[in-house]
């Protein structure tokens, strides 16, 4: 669905992704270590940064110099690191922005709130004011309101409440079930691989190691993660 | 006492016109972070705009409603052509912002001595804001009540569309987190284009309301360009409760100062009182206390 060829990329003049090609796959896990260049990758995908050098295809379309907002009408989602969310907004306003424009705005929200009771309960009260937790799931309804073709998620668990992360990995396992494709930087490496069917391994800006998601044991990715 | 009475009620006219002078600004340099310093030239237009449809329907009871709506969509559209060309390239640039508006602000100037008298153009006041409504034993003039309703209006307006619709939702969410908008599926691009086309139509509103009070001349934007911005830093960026207050003070007070001093002065006089209340609280009236929350 997503393909990144040969991508170099960075900010301003330092340079941090280094020739970087990620495979398309349903569902595509990548590790590393922290500075490794993951976020620096999902930001590219969604078009937050151009690449310097290398294409981005989706779906078959060359959207290499499509601003964020394009490609998410084209049916890319994101779920940045850090439990981003519109903290001035109420959690119902940070749905309806997602679901502006569509048709069946209602059916959409009602549908992600009904995925996520939490984010029902809170539905007027400030988002700043929500847990951790139920900003990252605020963030994925944001995203899924989109009906995504491709979900890409940024550390989805990093940072919260054991009791919410093992929902979140239900969710995203569900999606993958339900014929999503994913795009996934994960620190949980175990679950990583066990979601993904390719990986990719980032080490300082280079892809250091690549392979099938259910093979591949955790000491070799870790082993790649090093280098 | 006797004093008292007719300033204050004189301040708080004065202070609504400010405030209309300011709410446009509230949202292109509150919000947005652009020094626009033609936004004055644009309440220009908008005074204009009100002399222009006063030739074609010369009846000024009539004409005067009928300015408000044009006077915001001609004054917007000149906005938006300015974001359009020049602003869009400059958003992370304040200084140079701030220079080519100063230029452009010049040339409108000019352009408005070029096109109309160099005295000014005289706007009829409708018959219906020719009386007086006495309070607490003071004549005050209708126009002056009229100025105080207009920015009533025009706040609450402002403020429901930026609540209650999805454009002013976008609007917020953009102010708040650009990349996170974008990737929402917002194109920021076309709400950078909405906003000023809105901030800069209030300037029009603006005009229009300047012209039932003082003259109407290719000069009498700059007088309110200084006060309305610091009106805008005075009330806390983005808060309109405070830009409402600050609008208010800065008009009673310059009507203060003019009373016991002389017109001029009394403008310096009040720069200064914001000047130092700044220094007090750079943050502006009210502080938001939800800073940290993402
Ligand atoms: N906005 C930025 N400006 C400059 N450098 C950045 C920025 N964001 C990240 N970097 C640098 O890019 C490198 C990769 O960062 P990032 O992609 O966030 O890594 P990861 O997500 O793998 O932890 C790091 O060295 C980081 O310091
Ligand atoms: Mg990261």
């Amino acid at each position: 669905m997503l393909e990144l060829t040969d991508i170099k990329a960075g900010y301003g003049r330092t340079q941090v992704l280094h020739g970087v090609t990620v495979p398309s796959a349903d569902v595509v896990a990548v590790l590393g270590h922290n500075g490794a260049g993951k976020s620096t990758l999902l930001r590219l995908a969604i078009g937050l940064i151009k690449p310097s050098k290398g294409r981005v295809v989706f779906d078959g379309e060359d959207i290499t110099s499509l601003a964020p907002n394009q490609r998410v009408a084209r049916g890319m989602a994101y779920v940045p690191q850090g439990q981003q969310s519109f903290g001035q907004l109420t959690t119902l306003e940070n749905l309806q922005l997602a679901a502006d424009g569509r048709r069946r705005r209602k059916a959409l929200i009602d549908a992600q709130l009904a995925r996520f009771p939490a984010l029902e309960q809170f539905a007027t009260r400030k988002a700043g004011l929500l847990s951790g937790g139920q900003r990252q799931q605020l963030a994925i309804a944001r995203a899924l309101i989109t009906e995504p073709k491709l979900l890409i998620l940024d550390e989805p668990t990093e940072g919260i409440q054991p009791t919410i992360v093992a929902e979140i990995e239900q969710t995203i396992m569900e999606l993958a079930a339900a014929g999503m494709n994913v795009l996934l930087v994960e620190q949980h490496i175990g679950f990583a691989l066990e979601a993904a069917e390719r990986y990719v391994v980032l080490a300082s800006g280079h892809v250091t190691q690549t392979g099938e998601g259910g093979k591949a044991a955790t000491s070799t990715v870790r082993a790649a993660m090093a280098i | 006492m006797d004093a008292l009475i007719p300033q204050l009620l004189n301040g708080s006219a004065q202070g609504a016109l400010l405030l209309l002078a300011a709410l446009g600004l509230s949202l292109t340099f509150g919000q947005m972070g652009v020094i626009n310093m033609a936004h004055g030239e644009f309440l220009m237009i908008g005074a204009f705009s009100a002399y222009l449809v006063q030739q074609v329907i010369v009846a000024s009871d009539l004409s005067i409603p009928v300015a408000l709506p044009v006077a915001f969509v001609v004054a917007g559209l000149f906005g938006l052509l300015l974001e359009v060309t020049i602003i869009r390239w400059m958003y992370r640039r304040p200084l140079d912002t701030l220079l080519v508006t100063v230029g452009v602000g010049l040339i409108l100037q000019q352009a408005a001595l070029q096109i109309f008298p160099s005295q000014g153009v005289p706007v009829e006041k409708p018959r219906w804001l020719d009386g007086q409504l006495t309070i607490l034993g003071y004549d005050w003039p209708l126009r002056q009540l009229f100025t105080i309703l207009l920015a009533a209006v025009c706040v609450a307006a402002l403020s429901a569309w930026l609540k209650y619709t999805s454009f002013g939702r976008r609007i917020r969410a953009t102010v708040h987190n650009r990349d996170l908008a974008e990737t929402t599926g917002i194109s920021t691009r076309t709400i950078d284009r909405l906003t000023f086309f809105v901030g800069s139509g209030l300037a029009g509103v603006a005009g229009v309301a300047a012209s039932l009070i003082g003259g109407t001349n290719s000069q009498m934007g700059a007088q309110y360009i200084i006060p309305a911005f610091l009106v805008v830093a005075a009330g806390g960026i983005g808060q309109l409760k405070g830009t409402i207050l600050a609008a208010w003070a800065v008009g009673v007070a310059l009507a203060f100062f003019a009373y016991w001093t002389t017109g001029s002065l009394a403008q310096v006089l009040a720069f200064i009182l914001v000047i130092v209340f700044l220094q007090l609280r750079p943050q502006g009236l009210f502080t938001v206390r939800t800073r940290s929350l993402a």
